[in-house]
């Protein structure tokens, strides 16, 4: 027995040794791979409107005339500097000299008016469209010179060029861009191995500033328990989005990682197919909105992580109004509503819920909460792309979660096609207005107008502002601590010597 | 049976360590599979988040989950589940692989060639792969986990018929039954079916067990029970990022599996020695 435990103690110091060992052999490494829980649907940005695109190509491998850091501001990127008309109407852009796509073409102005040309027109298939509405015209004057004309002056221009479906793509490689993407940015796509990685290689004929990197990985890993498993064993450096988070506060007391809770733009919202009875009923969707407790689904299912919102805009921002009053969990009230709207016994309903643990643990919580009002929810799971398809898509739907994690997206809720076809013509007025005005105190004014007719409408359920829990090596240096896009920037990334 | 043969077979079992061990896990699980019917100390739906993660008490005998569920309410209701499950799914292979066996050893020829190709290629797709295509098509649920562990029962069920089958047909008393002016059906259901009869029983109480393993298996991977309806595979997946700080939620319902197949398995052991020696006085 004696000499089973002096073996045992001797592996145990073996493999302790190649612990520390395996941490100074980290040094001067130059490849990062990150993990992520969502496959991308493609890897074309300006095609689709799946944040996991933007996570793997954003600013690595795709550049716009500006691009957003950490803190959402603007920097300059494909364009150097631009001028502003003094009624806020033309914006030249100076481009950069000398930067060619990763396929060799040459970067100018003709692929800046081809892509805001593409992105803006009929057949766009752009999923941020909204972003180029204010577009007029765009010309080119000379190989170096872009001038955009807006329709009406709009605060948000500069910061709109920045995301990632106003990234500058090639003619020549358009067509090409979901399987094989070719930007002007630092990072070249290498390969993608379906349904395990994408391998980003560094460009060597990058116009700017070569990030420290030499390539990356991105990893993808639906399962938590999978996540946590290959974060411990190293074999993942990196995770922006940590899709376990009951278990930060072990990672935060293991001296080899890094714990970040940052901000993201996701609003998590219970999203409610406004068309399809009985959802339609405004009365329901306050039952609902009276049901939910969403501090009890942020302990529950974020194990604390994440912000109560009342309306669709993230706490952060700074027009943002407190609107969790509106419909305080009140579950008598609920009942009342529901048995006003001609549901005295509840009614049954499904409720699709995609990978991320935020929905799935989310979707039991609110299951449970909706079925103290009557409500009773069937659970579906689903897989991203079935969501994608299913709901996304088709709005094939009674219920679902999920996070909106672009920046200052209220304006979906302008869409009648949207999937949750939320139709008010008051609201559409609201954001029209809001595009057209650049003073900041009437365009906070403005917004918070518009959050509260959503809340007012109950038009989904508003659950919490997802927070960024990311969680990496501690020799990672220089990844983003909060989201104000959608993005996994690597540029800046590196490994501490 | 008739009564003395029947205080001698309980004489033989108990008599048997195993099978005594078996039997008392086996009724363990029945009963609190059963019990969960009529009363579990929590409602198993009840969600209760301030209440989550806590250690055993009094009010909760072995703690809540991170839902702040009753672990014991949840054991119970998962112990029914997986019986349910594999009841129904070894009822499906039997009920289909028995009449395909006896078929197949009494028609000989073509016909036992086709069944037994066909249960070849059965037998060759795993449950899990019949799982994961069921739910493809139908999406995920307790009656596909039915369904896959059904399907993946007939081959074991019908290879065992016939074999058995073959050496019954051998004997004169079948050979007495034809003169007598019995056909195919009679012999097989008066005859061949008693003669196997404790085979398939030991066989049965062997794929019981696998079942429940593999019902564990699918709701761990997501392909089986569905929330909000515990599991105890859905327990053991909820838990697994949670090991680090409240390891008993993965413990315990591990426990329950390893000593409910554990049960199982000696009660099938057992029944195969005890019943053997019959087998071949009747011979």
């Amino acid at each position: 027995m004696k000499k089973i435990l002096q073996r045992y103690a001797k592996f145990l110091l073996i493999g302790g040794s190649v612990l520390i060992f395996s941490g100074t052999a980290f040094a001067g490494k130059t490849h990062l791979t990150m993990g992520m829980v969502l496959e991308p649907p493609h890897l074309d940005p300006t095609a689709g409107a799946a944040a996991a695109i933007d996570e793997v190509v954003y600013a690595n491998v795709f550049e716009g005339l500006t691009r957003i850091n950490q803190n959402a501001e603007v920097l300059p990127a494909l364009a150097e500097s631009w001028n502003i008309s003094t009624d806020g109407l033309t914006y030249t852009f100076k481009l950069r000299n000398g930067v060619k796509f990763h396929d060799g073409s040459a970067f100018d102005s003709s692929d800046v008016v081809f892509s805001l040309d593409r992105a803006r027109s009929e057949k766009s298939t752009n999923a941020q469209k909204a972003l180029f509405a204010a577009i007029k015209d765009v010309k080119a004057q000379g190989a170096n010179k872009v001038v955009v004309t807006l329709k009406t002056p709009t605060g948000n221009f500069l910061f709109n060029m920045g995301w990632g479906d106003a990234v500058i793509v090639d003619s020549a490689s358009a067509g090409s861009n979901k399987s094989k993407p070719v930007g002007t940015g630092p990072f070249t796509f290498k390969r993608w191995v379906k349904g395990d990685r994408i391998e980003l290689t560094q460009n060597a004929n990058y116009w700017g500033t070569k990030p420290a990197l030499k390539s990356a990985t991105f990893k993808i890993i639906p399962d938590p328990a999978a996540a946590v498993a290959a974060l411990m064993a190293g074999d993942v450096d990196a995770f922006a989005n940590f899709p376990a988070p009951e278990m930060a506060a072990q990672f935060q007391s293991d001296l080899r990682f890094t714990v970040k809770v940052g901000s993201t733009e996701g609003e998590t919202i219970l999203s409610t197919n406004n068309l399809k009875k009985p959802f339609d009923d405004l009365r329901v969707r306050q039952a609902i909105a009276h049901a939910l407790n969403s501090q009890e689904i942020i302990d529950g299912a974020m194990f604390g992580f994440g912000t109560p919102i009342g309306t669709h805009f993230a706490p952060h921002h700074a027009a943002y109004v407190d609107l969790t009053g509106t419909y305080p969990h009140d579950p008598e009230k609920a009942k009342q509503l529901l048995a006003a709207a001609g549901f005295p016994n509840g009614f049954k309903a499904t409720i699709k819920l995609p990978p991320p643990s935020y929905a799935r643990r989310g979707g039991e919580i609110v299951a449970s909460q909706l079925a103290k009002v009557g409500i009773k929810l069937e659970i579906i799971p689903v897989q991203w792309a079935q969501w994608l398809d299913q709901v996304f898509k088709n709005k094939d739907f009674d219920l679902t979660i999920v996070s909106h994690t672009e920046p200052m997206d209220i304006g979906i809720y302008t869409r009648p096609k949207y999937y949750f076809q939320y139709r008010n013509p008051g609201f559409n007025a609201v954001i029209e207005d809001l595009n057209v005005t650049a003073d900041p105190k009437k365009r906070y004014a403005l917004m918070g107008a518009a959050q509260a007719i959503l809340a007012k409408d109950a038009v989904n359920g508003f659950l919490f502002q997802l927070a960024k829990l990311g969680i990496w090596n501690k020799n990672v240096m220089g990844l983003w601590e909060n989201s104000p896009v959608q993005a996994n920037d690597l540029t800046g990334v590196s490994w501490n010597n | 049976m008739n009564d003395s043969r029947l205080s001698e077979f309980w004489q033989n079992s108990l008599r048997h360590r195993s099978f005594v061990i078996g039997l008392i896990l086996s009724f363990m699980m029945l009963f609190t599979g059963l019990l969960s019917l009529f009363w579990t100390p929590f409602p198993v739906e009840l969600l209760d988040i301030p209440h989550k993660l806590e250690s055993s008490s009094a009010k909760h005998w072995l703690g809540t989950d991170h839902f702040g569920r009753d672990v014991v309410s949840m054991l119970m209701v998962g112990a029914w589940n997986s019986m349910l499950v594999s009841v129904f799914a070894i009822g499906f292979g039997a009920g289909i692989g028995i009449p395909l066996g006896a078929l197949a050893a009494a028609k000989r020829g073509w016909v036992e060639e086709t069944v037994m190709r066909f249960n070849d290629f059965a037998f060759a797709f795993p449950a899990l792969l019949t799982a994961v295509m069921l739910s493809a098509v139908y999406g995920p649920g307790t009656m596909n986990s039915v369904l896959a562990i059904g399907i993946f029962n007939i081959p074991v069920f019908a290879r065992i018929t016939r074999g058995s089958a073959l050496s019954i047909y051998k004997r004169e008393f079948i050979l007495a039954a034809r003169t007598a002016g019995k056909g195919d059906v009679r012999i097989a259901v008066e005859h061949i079916l008693p003669n196997i009869a404790s085979v398939l029983i030991v066989q049965g109480t062997i794929q019981f067990a696998l079942g429940i393993l593999a019902e564990a298996g699918l709701s761990y991977l997501g392909l089986g029970t569905q929330p909000p309806m515990p599991s105890w595979g859905k327990m053991l997946s909820e838990a697994q990022t949670m090991m680090f700080f409240a390891p008993q939620l993965a413990i315990l319902p591990g426990l329950a599996i390893v000593f409910t197949v554990l049960g199982l398995n000696l009660l099938g052991d057992g029944l195969r020695d005890i019943l053997d020696p019959r087998i071949s006085r009747l011979r």
